[in-house]
């Protein structure tokens, strides 16, 4: 998205760096989310939504929900209003495998997801971009597809329900129907974007490809004859500048726009600067961690009133109870660290029950009868 | 009554078919008739009778049969006036019932365990027939069949009498009183009650039966209380297919068993948060089972092979 570099780097009034390969902050300042929603022209994620979810739902709203870790939307509206009338939706949510490990910051939206896919009673596609990967960190394409693999099996354990569940990889499954809605996306998307002569072709012609799931065209098996089924995209706040343009596409192509619902990042340990990172390793906690691990990320992780009272919001529904600075930062710490671990030793036991049948089972082209159960 | 819930967890575990109506408490037959119909099975009336010897009979009948006591009582070889209704404090204490209550599974209480059962046999003719599950707000349609199966389970047998029959018995050397064998080996003393004081004796607090009834109903998406609802085996299919389902049933379950095995103590279902976090992790649980049953008929569809013809 070379175009919205040139955007962001817009010297006196932007301090920050927002888009899928970059995150930073400049001058140390917190990551403005506010000013990002006004920039990028997406709605604000307000009460009043979220008790039409817990209506919808009859069920309580996700704590990120409540937290307002997932705090903005396109179209969110919309999908309530069709769900409403009968007409469900489909979820596509996505992962770059960028490293062996995932940290609890992957999860997030993968969490998130589950819950809406529990929630609504809808099926779900998940796209592994591997050939992404490859493209812009030079990995060979068996080492990207093995690292899919392997974040596959994270996020099956995640506990994604199989009936309702397609995950593939672009490098297995772009050809077909899929195929045709990236031309047809391609074609409407050229004049949209300035590539720089060092771009190289690939990077030029990837963005269909995290446009096309965002058709229910693009899965024939999955959703035959439902062309007008509506898709609502979990992801981080990020992954916008992707699914501005295809939404832009989708009415010129006769489709539904895509509804976004867009999460702010995952704090960084160490202070405040922009999000965790799997390139930074002090950055994150990684579900490998070891409880000696968390203790000593969590204890060297910079620590000040605000700062705890995000990590308190991100880090879990357990440490509600603890009242706005009613705790001591090292009572925090102690209860962060005893959270962080239970999270990530449930994933562990889930995580070691999911074999490579499993991920055959799940990455399979096949028929879901019971998804909108 | 606790053990309501435990009527239910028997007949599941049994398998016995059986349809539930939730309804206003009731006390006749007549007010029953308004809530569930006839083509639901047929209503039943319960006696509760009490012998001089202080030995105690229920006796279930189709409500137009009609139920002599002076003919019951010398067919019970108890002479002719032997026999009259059981005072109230016996329905609490040996039925754990209250007043309009009064039904064949009341045998499933210890305190029963001395008091005769009879059938009406032309129940036996009817597809379904209707008693209350020791609750006077539901009631519960199920055929004899299932009726015996679940009588059997607790070690009774069940007892099918024409109740008609033998209208002017001389009972004497020729006619023997042919119902005697059905009256209990032992008789019952029911302590006097001063007080009503014990949770045993007194019929159930609003409070505790709506905390009790709580688990169960939250399994159904139907409302208690003012309409019939008919709960069918079909949602049975969901327990197995939905994760959430089957955690919730579990929890009731565990629930139902708790309470029961209190036995009329106040003891509460699970605790709310206790329920929740149990919920939450069951639910995982679930889900990871169900994908790993789901992986191995996935591996077996990809490896069958047809009969060749």
């Amino acid at each position: 998205m070379v175009v919205d570099k040139k955007e962001e780097i817009d010297s006196e009034s932007s301090e920050q760096v927002v888009n899928p390969w970059e995150v930073s902050v400049k001058d140390d300042g917190r990551i403005d989310y506010d000013k990002i929603i006004d920039k990028f022209g997406c709605q604000r994620l307000d009460e009043s939504l979220i008790d039409r979810v817990q209506r919808l739902t009859s069920r309580q709203p996700h704590v990120f929900l409540r937290r307002g870790v997932f705090f903005a939307h396109r179209d969110f509206n919309e999908i309530l209003d069709a769900y409403e009338r009968g007409d469900k939706f489909y979820l596509y949510t996505g992962r770059g495998p960028s490293s062996e490990s995932l940290h609890l910051g992957h999860l997030i939206p993968f969490m998130f997801t589950k819950y809406l896919q529990e929630a609504f009673k809808v099926p779900l596609v998940i796209q592994i971009t591997d050939d992404e990967k490859c493209i812009w960190k030079n990995l060979e394409p068996k080492d990207s597809k093995r690292l899919g693999r392997e974040n596959v099996k994270d996020i099956i354990a995640c506990g994604f329900d199989v009936t309702k569940t397609f995950i593939f990889s672009d490098f297995d499954n772009v050809g077909g129907a899929f195929y045709k809605n990236m031309v047809k996306v391609g074609k409407c998307a050229m004049a949209i974007y300035g590539f720089s002569g060092e771009d190289s072709i690939a990077k030029i012609s990837f963005p269909p490809v995290q446009a096309a799931p965002s058709f229910p065209s693009s899965f024939p098996d999955l959703f035959p004859g439902k062309e007008k089924l509506r898709c609502l995209i979990p992801c981080a706040i990020d992954q916008d500048p992707y699914f501005r343009m295809t939404r832009d596409v989708a009415p010129r192509l006769g489709y539904n726009k895509p509804a976004l619902i867009e999460s702010s990042f995952f704090p960084a340990l160490r202070g405040k600067n922009g999000k965790m990172s799997a390139s930074d390793p002090n950055s994150a906690i990684y579900v490998t961690d070891t409880a000696e691990d968390i203790k000593k990320k969590i204890n060297g992780a910079v620590s000040g009133g605000q700062d705890n009272k995000d990590d308190q919001n991100k880090y879990g529904a357990n440490l509600e109870e603890y009242g706005e600075g009613r705790m001591l930062t090292g009572e925090v710490k102690k209860r962060l660290t005893q959270v962080l671990t239970e999270m990530v030793e449930k994933h562990r036991r889930a995580r070691a029950a999911v074999t490579d049948e499993m991920v055959e089972a799940f990455m399979a082209a096949r028929p879901l009868p019971s998804m909108f159960e | 009554s606790p053990n309501y819930l435990l009527i239910f967890l028997v007949l599941q575990e049994l398998e016995i078919d059986y349809s539930k109506y939730e309804h206003p408490p009731v006390l006749t037959v007549e007010a029953q008739a308004k809530y569930v119909s006839s083509s639901e099975g047929a209503l039943s009336k319960n006696l509760f009778l009490k012998d001089k010897k202080h030995r105690y009979y229920i006796i279930s009948a189709m409500v137009d049969t009609k139920v002599d006591m002076k003919v019951l009582s010398q067919r019970l070889g108890l002479g002719k006036g032997g026999i009259r209704m059981a005072p109230e404090e016996a329905l609490g204490e040996l039925l754990q019932v209250s007043l309009g209550c009064v039904t064949p599974f009341a045998v499933v209480n210890e305190s029963a365990r001395d008091v005769s059962l009879l059938l009406d046999k032309n129940f036996k003719n009817q597809a379904r027939c209707i008693f209350h599950p020791l609750s006077n707000d539901v009631s519960i349609s199920l055929n004899t069949a299932g009726l015996d199966k679940f009588l059997k389970s607790i070690g009774r047998d069940s007892v099918y009498v024409d109740l008609e029959a033998n209208a002017n018995p001389a009972v004497g050397k020729d006619q023997p009183p042919d119902l005697a064998l059905y009256v209990p080996a032992a008789s019952v003393v029911v302590p006097e009650l001063s007080n009503k004081a014990s949770s045993i004796q007194t019929p159930p607090t609003k409070n505790a039966t709506s905390e009790i009834i709580k688990p169960v109903a939250s399994a159904k998406p139907s409302k208690p209380a003012g309409n019939v609802n008919s709960v069918s085996a079909n949602s049975v299919s969901l327990e197995f297919k939905n994760p959430e389902k089957f955690v919730e049933e579990i929890l009731n379950r565990t629930s139902a068993l708790l309470l029961s095995e209190a036995k009329g103590e106040s003891v509460e279902a699970l605790p709310g948060t206790l329920r929740k976090r149990l919920t939450s992790e069951l639910t995982l649980l679930a889900i990871m089972y169900k994908n790993t049953a789901y992986t191995e008929g996935f591996h077996a569809g990809k490896n069958y092979k047809p009969y060749r013809l």
